[in-house]
């Protein structure tokens, strides 16, 4: 059933008429024009997807617009502010912790939710947190060092 | 959301450029230095094979615009190997211009020289040598302009920054932009000019930062999924149920009379549009469409054997010396069967095409290593002349050889013509199980000879179901040979679906069964594996990598099964030799296995960028893990079981070893492609370690827990470990 859907999207109000019961990725990549959303497999077992909602790291694959209501969603393109990339954006970057690059902005996004929880993680803790992300070149080794440079970068600045 | 970025319809790739014929291209980009390539003219091994056949092509390869800046044309795709930069790299260090100034425009049949598609480690050895020649073409154009300019003799200038300056007064100096600025300049490449020599190289050799990457962390990268074209709608298909399945019934009611979706049937092809992909998507269960099933043949279980019981006769493709009498001369005879299933190309970006037709001529933006390829594949299964077929290869997610068949594109081009609307066409995840090219499963026959020295006297190696990419000899052994069986006596096909390359062919199950077999041998004569290879190996440059890559592990000899799960392999992909030792860690329980460490060394010749080659092995051993672990497609007939990343199993964060790369110092060599080598020892190398962790052989790949156990509870007491 076609209604009227409101929520925040990249700090800006954004309000759409769809059917509730789209999911979210394909609201994003067709109504809304934000491809950096992937899709990868429709199911939510790839990770490429990744958006943040309210703060957590959802599979956007799976989850009806409906259900986002006056909540808050950081997709890939709100990370950077001000053309100034965000310390994991950066990091990511720097590491060369991507090669095709399909996955990685649902990686940034599930690091980044992980950052927020846990902001000084263990090797063990970045491995466990990133396991449901997919990489098919094998960037691995790359974006677990991208992440443990991203947390102390963002230590720092407080 | 920044919405001016993201408008619906708009296309920046290529700048704008769009669109037009290449030569409308070649005339309305004004003035600067276009350096020209004709194909067939260089003398580069890919130039003179690709050129074949192909009508002068004549494109440029670069040119200097009137505002200094430089665009390199390559009909080259990125699909993550990294070449946007190694190749940026390549020219800038040649023409003497800073990185930052190079815009490279790839993939693009209208802008592009003609390629025969981004595969095979091609693009570094071959392509590679092209345009450092366009470069320092370039370059000494501008050194000309610049004498006349400066009054100064042509010897006496030299270059930096897109600056030519008088080396005994640099003060005298002019930039590229000024030398260019009114003048149009056009060069054919018709003899290869002065490259730099190793020592004057700036760049090239220095590693680098990818100049995808700030793209690729923001979302702005454009993918064939992400471009939008005014009025174009998104198809969905209906995957049958099996392959080799033909339609009896279609009944499209259901969906037909609901407002805003079309189901279009071209043959055996069905499918939904709509202006959304989900929507489309939501509507294929309605349709109610009957299937005659071709009866299954075998399934992932008995492939093996129906493969080897209908073998038709092979080609024998090598062989040294005379197979029997090297069996006679052997004192201990080692015979052994491999196996290697099917296997995905599971790239994150499932196929996707875009396909638009106006005024009888057709744009087509595809996921594709083969873009030339797809063009010329819309002409002859079409019927559309070629030079009214445009295809553009935007940033691709993932290939390892899995699109260069272009199913998807061909989909789309017809559901476009059909329609009369742009479409676009996204594989589902499970099309993409469906519909890839799989590695082909494979056995491998191997019986050999030893003497009581430790030689290698003969090798009998039989190969069905695959080629022979990578079972070149390189061991000393006097009496050997290699046949290859890839048909059926009964004609029928070997496959039930279709198969192709996938990254590095054959090699990776070739390499598995050989490397293998080396250590079955040596442990059979009770020598240390990395000792066994080196008494039977005279190739310096696998030497070479062997001897690098056991210092780097920090190798101590013993004969297996040692107890201390270090393994190793060796062998040789695109003319580049790599080894590969391994830590594994195995759970007798479970059997489970942690690969801990492995450590690579490979010789690629020149290296272009460091840090990209570095990037390309950790890749290699990643995915490698994966064909040599879990990753197996399990079928019945034509009927595709595993459609999802739920039951095919990738590599995970939780697998990633400690990897050391060793990049063998060889800058006097020919640069050389290193996307591809590492991975052809992965298998081997783990099925060693596992033999020397354990004392259990593992004889087919994936090497999965329960085949782990099996080989396990199989160990006879002649392999016990040391206590």
């Amino acid at each position: 059933m076609d209604e009227k859907i409101s929520f925040k999207l990249n700090g800006k109000s954004v309000s759409l008429t769809s059917d509730s019961e789209r999911t979210l990725l394909w609201v994003l990549r067709t109504d809304l024009g934000l491809t950096g959303t992937k899709y990868g497999c429709g199911k939510g077992l790839c990770g490429a997807c990744t958006v943040i909602v309210d703060d957590r790291a959802v599979r956007s694959c799976v989850i009806p617009v409906g259900s986002i209501k006056g909540k808050k969603v950081l997709t890939i393109e709100g990370l950077a502010r001000n053309g100034k990339l965000h310390p994991i954006q950066e990091a990511f970057a720097k590491h060369d912790a991507l090669q095709c690059g399909f996955c990685t902005p649902g990686m940034i996004l599930n690091a980044y939710s992980l950052l927020l929880k846990n902001p000084q993680p263990t090797r063990k803790e970045i491995i466990e947190g990133m396991e449901y992300n997919l990489c098919r070149c094998g960037a691995h080794v790359r974006i677990i060092e991208a992440i443990e440079s991203a947390s102390q970068e963002m230590k720092g600045a407080g | 959301m920044n919405e001016d970025e993201f408008q619906v319809g708009e296309c920046d790739f290529n700048n704008g450029i769009y669109p037009l014929s290449r030569r409308e291209f070649l005339q309305s980009i004004g003035g600067g230095i276009i350096i020209l390539f004709t194909v067939g003219d260089t003398q580069t091994a890919e130039g003179r094979r690709r050129g074949r056949g192909e009508r002068p092509d004549f494109n440029a390869y670069l040119r200097i615009g009137e505002d200094g800046t430089v665009s390199c044309f390559t009909g080259k795709v990125e699909l993550g190997q990294g070449v946007v930069t190694s190749l940026a790299q390549t020219l800038a260090d040649e023409l003497d211009v800073p990185l930052e100034s190079i815009d490279m425009v790839m993939g693009d049949t209208a802008l592009c020289p003609y390629d025969a598609g981004t595969w095979g480690s091609m693009t570094t050895p071959y392509f590679g040598p092209v345009l450092r020649a366009a470069g320092a073409e370039a370059r000494a154009v501008l050194i000309e302009l610049a004498a006349k300019h400066l009054e100064v003799p042509k010897d006496q200038l030299d270059a930096k920054d897109s600056v030519v300056f008088d080396k005994t007064r640099k003060e005298r100096k002019v930039t590229y932009a000024q030398l260019v600025k009114g003048k149009r300049i056009e060069r054919r490449l018709e003899q290869e000019p002065q490259v730099k020599t190793v020592s004057e190289l700036n760049i090239i050799g220095k590693p680098h930062n990818r100049i995808d990457a700030v793209d690729k962390v923001t979302g702005k990268a454009r993918y064939t999924g992400d471009i939008r074209v005014p009025g174009m709608v998104y198809a969905r298909i209906l995957r049958p149920p099996a392959h080799g399945a033909r339609l009896k019934s279609l009944d499209t009611s259901a969906v037909d009379k609901i407002e805003g979706f079309q189901v279009i049937r071209d043959g055996d092809l069905v499918a939904v549009l709509h202006k959304n992909p989900d929507e489309a998507e939501k509507a294929l269960p309605k349709i109610i469409a009957e299937y005659d099933i071709p009866e299954a043949r075998f399934d992932d279980k008995s492939v093996f054997d129906y493969i080897v019981a209908n073998a038709a006769d092979g080609r024998v493709v090598e062989k040294a010396g005379d197979i029997e009498e090297g069996h006679k001369l052997a004192q201990d005879m080692v015979e052994q069967t491999y196996l290697n299933g099917y296997v995905s190309h599971a790239t994150l970006e499932t196929h996707t095409a875009l396909a638009q037709f106006e005024d009888g001529k057709v744009t087509v933006w595809a996921s594709t290593q083969t873009p030339f390829g797809l063009q010329r594949q819309l002409t002859s299964e079409l019927n559309i002349p070629i030079e009214n077929v445009r295809v553009i290869a935007p940033f691709v997610g993932g290939g390892f050889g899995g699109k260069i068949s272009n199913g998807q594109a061909i989909q789309a081009v017809k559901l476009a013509k059909i329609s009369k609307k742009p479409v676009q066409l996204v594989w589902s995840r499970a099309d993409e199980f469906f519909y890839d090219t799989f590695r082909p499963a494979a056995v491998v026959k191997i019986k050999s000879g030893l003497t009581d020295s430790g030689k290698i006297v003969s090798w009998d190696y039989n190969i069905y179901g695959m080629g022979q990419r990578g079972a070149q000899m390189f061991y000393n052994v006097p009496h050997h040979r290699t046949t290859v069986c890839r048909e059926l006596r009964n004609g029928e096909g070997m496959h039930q679906f279709a198969t192709g390359p996938w990254r590095a062919p054959d090699n990776n199950t070739n390499s598995f069964a050989r490397e293998s077999h080396i250590d079955v041998m040596a442990a059979k004569a009770g020598i240390d594996p990395l000792e066994f290879r080196l008494n039977n190996l005279t190739d310096e440059r696998m030497r070479g990598v062997l001897k690098a890559a056991a210092e780097k592990f920090g190798w101590t000899p013993a004969k297996g099964p040692s107890g201390r799960g270090f393994g190793i392999a060796c062998g040789s992909d695109v003319n580049v030799p790599v080894a590969l030792i391994a830590e594994v860690e195995v759970n007798e329980r479970t059997g489970s296995v942690q690969v801990k460490r492995v450590v690579c060394a490979q010789d690629i010749g020149l290296v272009i960028n460091p840090e990209g080659a570095k990037l390309q092995v950790e890749g290699c051993i990643m995915m490698g893990m994966g064909y040599a672990l879990t990753e197996e497609v399990h079928f019945k007939g034509g009927r595709i079981l595993d459609l999802s990343f739920g039951a095919y199993n990738l590599p995970r964060f939780s697998w990633v070893p400690q990897i050391e790369t060793v990049l063998i110092k060889a800058d006097d060599s020919p640069a050389k492609g290193g996307g591809e080598p590492p991975i052809i020892c992965v298998g081997g190398v783990i099925a060693n370690s596992i033999y020397d962790a354990t004392g259990a052989r593992l004889l087919q790949l994936p090497m999965t827990r329960e085949r782990v156990k099996a080989a396990m509870a199989k160990r006879s007491s002649l392999t016990a470990l040391p206590v």
